[in-house]
């Protein structure tokens, strides 16, 4: 056995703070989704539980809570409860590596000084492409457990999605790989600390690479079925799509993946493109607050776009993932790779 | 890597990798195979090397298996199919001959795996730097193995193009 020690304490505190800090980033995004929503369509939002409806999410969660447990008889018992496991599972798991501090040593209460990272991996980007890949099963699984057309629409739109997206996706990733010349994160975010030489601008990779960066958030988006590619969950035609027949708490997880999915993919964003935890001319020290600060931007531009754009039609998705972002994605790859070899 | 985490992954790769052909419903038998992956997968990154252990998962189990689940799904097979001609009656002798045969290979297997010393796996850091070093994986796969991999990427192009020839409609 391990003997206990404060880095180890540090360590599992760390792990427990994560996890703690994701389930209330959802039900902190749930509250400003439906108030931004509000604004958005002229209308006051969520105001009577609470102070400026602050406890709504709260109160959200009493009721998922309390509601019944319902399951279709044709359901398959076994994968109809493992659906929604397996889907915020991953979506917990893929935050795991990635950084939101530099290394610190709580004012003196550690000897050496400790990331902020519940695991620095040298293959941490490919371990969230992994992660990420491995959530398609959870809806995937739901659509077909329920036993319901709608549901398996819902799904197979969905995974069709994901795997079209996935490419452009790993295309754009790869292009800040060829500038990084590492697989590791918290490397990519060291990288992108100051300014750049030459230009009184932030050593971001957005700058460097700004066609990856349109590429990876747009491909993010439809990663997480977000508006305006919410094909899986399009209420017009497939009712909620692969969560139609869950309720409770079963609901309430898919529900926490797709927040949670959210600031995942955006976190991977700050980090790939935006300079991660680090403000140049700003103390490093206050780290966490600027991550916490750039997700929380794109998070709001994800909301926003939701209210903004009018939902694409199912073809339009696919044309526009096979046929535009992905060679666009190849291209940009080429591109980058060969002003990598020039200026180099 | 400790030795129960090595049983761990090696009996649920084992458990899953036979309810895969043990069980009749086809969606199990993909779900469990992704289990199988997923546990090698451990077993990879307990050999030091991460970066198959991850590119494991995001081929194999992310986007083949995506794939078998879709066409599973699209033919709503509840169980599988007894094979056409599974009904006729089979003769004594052709057991026999199976039961032979089956003991052939069982025998050969044995001595195979008897013949195997047990080598302990001995962790080399300088070779771990080198299996992990995905670096040295690209140097090898283009400098080194650049024909093989080429060649290799040929043979794919044209399977794609045979399955989109096959799967076109003639119009």
């Amino acid at each position: 056995m391990p003997t206990i020690t404060p880095s180890l304490v540090f360590q599992i505190s760390l792990i427990g703070v994560v996890f703690f800090a994701l389930q209330i980033s959802a039900a902190v995004l749930v509250y400003f989704e439906r108030k931004i929503s509000g604004w958005a369509q002229q209308r006051v939002g969520p105001n009577r539980t609470g102070p400026l409806g602050l406890l709504q999410p709260l109160a959200d969660i009493v009721k998922l809570i309390f509601k019944e447990e319902l399951r279709p008889v044709a359901a398959d018992k076994w994968l109809f409860y493992l659906a929604p496991i397996l889907s915020a599972t991953t979506a917990f798991a893929a935050f795991a590596v990635i950084p939101f501090g530099p290394p610190t040593t709580f004012f003196g209460l550690l000897e050496k000084p400790v990331p902020l990272q519940v695991a620095d991996l040298n293959v941490a980007v490919l371990v969230v492409f992994a992660i990420t890949s491995m959530g398609i099963y959870g809806i995937v699984l739901a659509g077909w457990a329920s036993n319901s057309k709608y549901a398996l629409l819902g799904g197979l739109r969905s995974s069709a999605q994901m795997i079209s997206y996935e490419l452009a996706y790993g295309m754009a990733l790869a292009a800040v790989l060829v500038i990084a010349n590492t697989l590791s994160l918290r490397e990519i975010v060291d990288q992108q600390s100051g300014f750049f030489r030459v230009v009184p601008l932030p050593a971001w990779n957005v700058f460097l690479a700004p066609v990856a960066f349109f590429i990876f958030f747009v491909a993010g988006i439809a990663e997480t079925n977000r508006a305006p590619f919410d094909f899986p969950e399009a209420e017009q035609e497939l009712v909620a799509g692969y969560h139609t027949e869950y309720s409770s708490m079963s609901f309430a997880l898919f529900f926490l993946a797709e927040y949670v999915n959210m600031v995942v993919v955006c976190g991977v964003t700050v980090s790939l493109f935006l300079g991660g935890f680090y403000m140049p001319g700003l103390p490093d020290w206050l780290g966490p607050l600027w991550f916490l600060g750039k997700v929380s931007f794109l998070l709001f531009f994800y909301i926003w776009m939701r209210w903004t754009l009018p939902r694409y039609r199912y073809d339009q998705l696919m044309d526009f993932g096979w046929k535009r972002l992905l060679p666009l994605s190849i291209v940009n790859l080429l591109v980058t790779a060969a002003g990598v070899l020039y200026w180099s | 890597m400790a030795p129960w985490l090595f049983y761990l992954f090696a009996a649920i790769s084992l458990f899953c990798s036979l309810g895969v052909i043990g069980q009749r419903n086809p969606m199990y038998s993909v779900l469990l195979l992704i289990g199988s992956f997923i546990s090698l997968a451990g077993l990879y990154v307990g050999l030091d090397s991460p970066f198959v252990a991850v590119t494991q998962i995001v081929v194999y189990a992310g986007a083949i298996m995506v794939l078998f689940l879709f066409v599973v799904m699209l033919l709503n097979a509840p169980r599988e199919d007894v094979a056409p001609g599974a009904h006729i009656p089979i003769s004594g002798a052709v057991k026999a001959y199976g039961a032979v045969l089956a003991l052939g290979m069982g025998t050969m297997l044995v001595w195979a795996l008897s013949r195997l010393g047990v080598v302990p796996f001995v962790a080399d850091p300088q070779a771990a730097a080198r299996v992990a070093s995905v670096r040295d994986i690209g140097v090898m796969l283009f400098r080194d193995h650049a024909f093989a991999f080429e060649v290799t990427s040929i043979l794919i192009l044209v399977a794609m193009v045979g399955a989109v020839v096959l799967a076109k409609k003639t119009v």
